[in-house]
């Protein structure tokens, strides 16, 4: 089938960047999570 | 966060679902052959992106208005999330428009007008990295995003209001326009599928936003003491 491999490459290309998108937003929530935790094990040695 | 993994599974399901009607359900376009088939996910992520937009759009009014933290989350989710979808869209429209059009990109008013949507909210993303006071900066974004949602009516009405490479409307296009029973069920599936896999990804990404302001407040707390 012509043009079957472009078809291939959009829905690859497009999945790729939403996969990357959660990526990064997963990494970032797990980074922000141990800053959290990081504080609030501060806050009552400081109090 | 038992909600947002139920709406993870439904939200991987439905898009595992709309792919498979649109390559084994959807007949074959009679003209374009099978490359047709990349409208089920390009159209499908334009709407989508519009909607994170629209989100976006409502946030920074709603921000601008009641000066509420929450809505300045929502305005920030709903701009990264669309920015990912209109990237997609961006990507899967050359390749499409290479075998049928014989060119990657033409500058006309439809995929000119996308791409300086792409660029504006680049450009909302970058003002917030600019400014470091939390109310300032929720403030300018919010008066940054209600200007460039202006875009996104005109990039729905380019392919009406001007003549485009860009193939004239096929849903709501009026006469002469419109698709066969079968594409426009699994086109409204695919639409309604990636709608409920943005929603997943503005979830996550608006609770990302809540706990980095949880922790730029406890870390001002502890710096405080």
């Amino acid at each position: 089938m012509k043009n079957l491999d472009s078809v291939f490459a959009a829905y690859l290309i497009g999945w790729g960047v939403f996969f990357l998108f959660y990526l990064t937003v997963a990494r970032r929530t797990s980074a922000v999570r141990a800053e959290l935790e990081r504080l609030k094990n501060q806050l009552p040695k400081a109090k | 966060m038992t909600k947002r993994i139920i709406l993870a599974a439904v939200a991987i399901l439905l898009v595992i679902a709309s792919a498979y009607a649109s390559f084994f359900i959807a007949p074959t376009e009679r003209t374009m052959g099978v490359i047709q088939r990349i409208f089920y996910f390009h159209v499908a992520s334009a709407w989508a992106g519009f909607t994170a937009f629209f989100l976006c759009f409502i946030g920074n009014l709603l921000y601008v208005w009641r000066r509420k933290q929450q809505y300045d989350w929502l305005g920030v989710s709903g701009a990264e999330v669309g920015l990912a979808f209109t990237t997609v869209v961006l990507i899967t429209g050359p390749i499409w428009a290479h075998p049928v059009w014989g060119i990657w990109w033409t500058w006309d008013a439809r995929l000119t007008s996308t791409f300086v949507l792409w660029l504006l909210y680049v450009s909302y993303l970058l003002l917030r990295t600019l400014v470091e006071e939390p109310d300032r900066r929720a403030l300018l974004s919010s008066l940054f995003g209600i200007f460039a949602f202006i875009d996104v009516p005109l990039v729905s009405g380019a392919i009406r209001w001007w003549r485009t490479q860009h193939p004239q409307p096929v849903i709501m296009g009026g006469q002469g326009s419109g698709l066969d029973p079968t594409m426009k069920a699994v086109f409204f599936f695919s639409a309604f599928a990636m709608h409920v896999f943005m929603a997943f990804l503005l979830v996550e990404r608006y609770a990302l936003e809540r706990m980095q302001t949880e922790a730029d407040f406890l870390a001002r707390e502890v710096e405080a003491q």
